[in-house]
């Protein structure tokens, strides 16, 4: 006898083929390639929201804000530059190409950095104008690809940011397609205007650290031993590479995590290639402190810094600055809700969009196109990336005072304790409430 | 790391009105400083560097119309990122010659490492000898005439520029090819990615002549050489491809 | 990441000088490899029996005894004189004999090298100390490689230093960093090969001795060499009558060979070379990649 069900099994999703991962399969056997998209990863990772910091009690007292100081400086590259940087803040902004991001939202990074007395750094496609004009401390970025170099520029630069990799892609190079290889971009990077931009993912004259000495040496000679070198890598055999960095003559040391965004690559790259930033960064402490290169050889730290929480964590593990990217993007107005209405016709939503490479970017920021570059006003741009790298600071010094310090550098690990046993594996510190680090016997 | 000396840098000792660098006693540091201190005025104009002895980064990031004669073997980088200097080896050099060189003219007596003119954006690189593996990688404009033979994956990446190789070419050349000219008068190991043969025409045999005449070589007949280009099958991405990459 | 540096001679012109020749050359590669470094040397042969270089961290340490107890436990004569903390002992009996015995019975000597002609002498430390410490440039004999090496993915430690011996007579030095290495070992292991270290240039010399063993000659050694390992090198390989050197297909680490009628001399740069007799005019020219160079004696 059959009774009609009264009860229903609710429809149950798959953990593995979620909705995600189904569309994504269709997409490929639609066009046969893979998708390329910008960003970093965005599955979620073991990161900073996972520690807390002890704040004041009995043994440990706190400061006043305002009058008590908490300082916030930081020298960079003392080691051999006749000129180091000297940073207000310890929040710089990461390079970010001309070419991926449009003229006036280079200017505006400038024009906001330059407000509170911190640096920025270009890109994959060399320096422009308006970002030199802008920005008071440039950190020039030699990369594989070379595009754009040239030694005028690196005259003009304040620090010289030797690339090996990035957090999304490390042994990746870069990646700019057709419809954003405009007059102007395709000019600075010497290629055909409308072509997709192929990158080497080496550098074309030296592999391995030990050339590399011989070539960091070649770049202080062409600048007379004035500016800091830096070496970035993306994070992955982070206690090896930092070594080896400081092997190979580094000044500074930037370790980009995986949360660190790129502004175009092959997803699979960005969400399955890399390490945490928050793994990453004990292991370049340890590597640096071994070597006696700790506060002497700065690290700067980058890979998903969104507040000022993230920042003092970042010190507290052992860090001398940190680099924000994607952070300074929305700062400035990228996936803004107020233009959900394109977003929608671009397939997406505010908060998601991240089809960087298309040059479709409502926002005008990542973009090349006129129209939508006109949207976007360089002035506002930077005074509001003015005002979100004072509030990193603010917050920074909140929680630092509160942990008794007078200078952020004097944050330490021992302030910290995690929420998490990966958390706490990966950042060195205990399990709250617990004097227990797991996976201390098998570190490096 | 070796020290550097970074205090004042040793007087300039001329010979006839020749600067002169001796390596044996004074540093790379002192050259290149010497070299670079001609830029806002030029007081000497032609340079003679003795005992260079496979040192590395000689001469690079020269910024004036000098005229330097290395006496010897030279190491990586050499004339890296020269501007408008007119430099020669009298020997072999390492990795990297003329990297990134923007304007200028350098000459290599002997052979030339991997990389060489690496790069560059302009000027013209003469080797007189062979060169090694990626001659003329990701070159930018700048023309590069080998009277020897180059190394596998020379011209890889090219974006703009001449690689004219009067010898043979090894594996791969041209890999990954934007519209830099490639001409070879022997034989070629094999093409790259995306670089074909192509036809040569009145314009090619003008380009080559007209190289020849500033590399000084008046041996050679454009005639007898093959052109090498992009297909341009690469350019914009089609799934056909996808076994390219 | 390292440099390597390597001395073939090809008749008994410079025999005596080999080491006041190679001295310089380990010294110009002191920047790409501060951290330690070594080399093998090939002469003064011992027709019968072997000899092995056997290194104790004392260098106190008495070595005048431990060769009566050879003498004594394999009923044989032994030869000997130290040099800083390696001693040079030659025994009338097969490497094998003595290698077991001293596991056994010393298992604080390190076994550097064995073979009929090979010595091996490595530290941690800068170039110049290494030369100084075991008088490099007294050294005579046909053939030595040498390497400086800049720590990649292991630690400074004597026993992650090059030349690596893992068979008679048979060394290797290394620019470079392999990528399948770690795989690799544990097969090798399979095979029997003993490995000291977890470094990626031991594994190299491991594989070596092993297709040796299966029976390969030294070209089919390296042609599957060339197949199995993946990553980026140069190598180059001490044998009982000379040295090979061989670049991966890709060919991005340097190598740069002068010959003469009197040598083969290889280095990771050029400036290494200078110092040699006679390299104005040698022949001087870069290995292709994936490509087999071997010089030998009875060879050739």
């Amino acid at each position: 006898m059959s009774e009609k069900r009264k009860y229903m099994t609710v429809p149950r999703e798959s953990a593995t083929f979620d909705r995600s991962t189904m569309s994504e399969i269709r997409r490929a056997a639609d066009t046969g390639i893979y998708d390329i998209r910008g960003a970093g990863a965005k599955r979620k990772l073991p990161h900073f929201d996972d520690l807390l910091f002890l704040g004041a009690s009995m043994s440990r007292y706190p400061l006043e804000g305002y009058r008590e100081k908490c300082n916030t400086s930081v020298t960079l590259g003392n080691r051999f530059a006749k000129k180091p940087i000297e940073l207000e803040i310890p929040v710089t902004i990461a390079g970010m190409s001309f070419g991926a991001l449009s003229a006036y939202a280079k200017e505006a990074l400038g024009r906001g950095a330059s407000a509170v007395g911190t640096s920025t750094t270009t890109g994959d496609g060399g320096m422009t104008p308006e970002e030199r004009g802008q920005s008071t401390k440039l950190v020039y970025q030699y990369l594989p690809s070379r595009y754009g170099m040239n030694p005028d520029d690196l005259r003009k630069a304040d620090a010289i940011e030797v690339v090996l990799g990035q957090g999304a892609k490390p042994g990746g190079g870069g990646m700019l397609l057709g419809q954003k290889i405009t007059d102007r971009v395709a000019k600075m990077r010497t290629l055909p205007k409308g072509v997709d931009q192929r990158s080497a993912c080496r550098h074309p004259d030296w592999t391995g650290p030990d050339d590399l000495e011989i070539k960091i040496k070649e770049l202080r000679e062409i600048t007379d031993w004035q500016v800091p070198i830096y070496i970035k890598v993306g994070a992955t055999r982070t206690y090896y590479d930092v070594k080896l960095a400081v092997k190979a003559g580094a000044d500074v040391i930037v370790v980009d995590g995986m949360q660190g965004g790129t502004a175009a690559t092959q997803d699979v790259f960005i969400e399955h290639v890399g390490i945490p930033t928050m793994a990453a960064i004990p292991q370049a402490v340890q590597a640096l402190q071994e070597m006696g290169m700790h506060r002497k050889v700065q690290l700067i730290v980058s890979g998903g810094i969104r507040n000022g929480a993230d920042v003092a964590k970042c010190m507290a593990l052992g860090a001398d600055a940190v680099a924000i990217g994607t952070a300074a993007m929305v700062a400035l107005g990228d996936n803004d809700p107020k233009w959900e209405d394109e977003y929608q016709k671009l397939g997406s939503t505010a908060g998601s969009y991240d089809d960087w490479h298309e040059g479709r970017d409502p926002a005008g920021i990542s973009t090349q196109d006129p129209e939508l570059m006109k949207r976007f006003d360089p002035i506002e741009g930077g005074r509001r990336l003015a005002n979100y790298l004072r509030v990193l600071t603010l917050e920074a010094q909140t929680l630092a005072r509160a942990c008794g310090k007078n200078d952020l550098r004097n944050l330490e690990p021992e302030d910290l304790v995690a929420l998490t046993v990966e958390s706490a594996a990966m950042a060195r510190v205990p399990l709250a409430g617990t004097s227990w680090i797991p996976g201390q016997q098998q570190s490096f | 790391m070796s020290t550097n000396n970074l205090a004042e840098t040793s007087a300039i000792e001329t010979i006839n009105g020749v600067g002169t660098i001796d390596l044996a006693t004074q540093t790379v540091r002192d050259l290149n400083q010497a070299l670079h201190d001609q830029h806002d005025e030029m007081s000497i104009e032609k340079w003679d560097v003795l005992n260079p002895k496979g040192h590395h980064n000689l001469a690079v990031g020269v910024n004036q119309k000098l005229k330097i004669d290395i006496h010897g073997p030279a190491g990586y980088y050499c004339a890296g990122m020269n501007q408008e200097a007119e430099i020669t080896i009298h020997g072999h050099t390492g990795q990297g010659v003329a990297e990134n060189m923007m304007s200028g003219l350098v000459r290599v007596k002997g052979n030339a490492s991997s990389a060489a003119g690496a790069t560059a954006h302009g000027g013209l690189l003469v080797i007189e000898g062979d060169a090694g593996s990626r001659c003329g990688i990701s070159m930018k404009g700048v023309d590069i005439l080998v009277k020897g033979s180059v190394g596998h994956m020379s011209c890889f990446m090219g974006q703009a520029g001449v690689l004219a190789v009067c010898g043979d070419a090894g594996d791969a050349l041209g890999d990954s090819l934007y519209e830099a000219h490639i001409y070879v008068k022997g034989s070629v190991k094999s093409l790259g990615a995306d670089c074909i043969e192509k036809e040569m025409r009145a314009e090619h045999i003008e380009e080559l002549t007209e190289l020849f005449e500033r590399a000084g070589v008046t041996d050679q007949d454009p005639r007898d050489f093959k052109r090498y280009g992009s297909a341009r099958q690469l350019y914009n991405f089609k799934v056909d491809n996808a076994g390219a990459y | 990441m390292c440099g390597i540096v390597g001395l073939y001679l090809k008749n008994d012109k410079y025999e005596s000088e080999l080491g006041k020749l190679f001295a310089p050359m380990l010294i110009a590669m002191t920047d790409r490899g501060p951290d330690s470094a070594g080399f093998a040397v090939y002469g003064d042969a011992v027709d019968d029996g072997t000899k092995l270089t056997l290194r104790h961290e004392d260098e106190n340490y008495d070595w005048a005894a431990l060769a009566k107890d050879i003498e004594k436990a394999l009923d044989t004569k032994v030869d000997w004189f130290q040099n800083s903390k390696v001693a040079v002992f030659k025994v009338g009996v097969e490497a094998e004999k003595v290698e077991d015995y001293l596991e056994q019975s010393h298992a604080d000597v390190l076994v550097m090298s064995s073979g009929k002609s090979i010595e091996i002498l490595k530290e941690v430390g800068l170039p110049e100390r290494i030369v100084d410490m075991f008088k490099l440039e007294n050294m005579k004999g046909s053939h030595i490689i040498g390497h400086t090496r800049m720590a990649t993915e292991s630690a400074v430690t004597m026993a992650g230093s090059h030349p690596f011996s893992t068979g008679l007579d048979l060394c290797l030095v290394h620019n470079g960093s392999f990528s399948n290495h770690n795989r690799l070992r544990q097969e090798l292991k399979r095979e029997g090969i003993e490995f000291t270290t977890e470094n990626d240039t031991e594994v190299a010399a491991g594989y070596l001795t092993h297709r040796l063993q299966q029976g390969d000659s030294l070209n089919e050694a390296l042609e599957n060499a060339l197949k199995t390992l993946d990553g980026f090198y140069t190598l180059t390989i001490g044998t009982k009558d000379g040295f090979a050197v061989v670049r991966d297909p890709i060919a991005c680490k340097p190598a740069v060979i002068a010959e003469t009628d009197d040598y083969v001399a290889m280095a990771s740069e050029y400036q290494a070379l200078t110092t040699l007799p006679g390299i104005e005019d040698a022949k001087v020219w870069e290995p292709e990649p994936a490509r087999i160079y071997v010089w030998e004696r009875n060879g050739n």
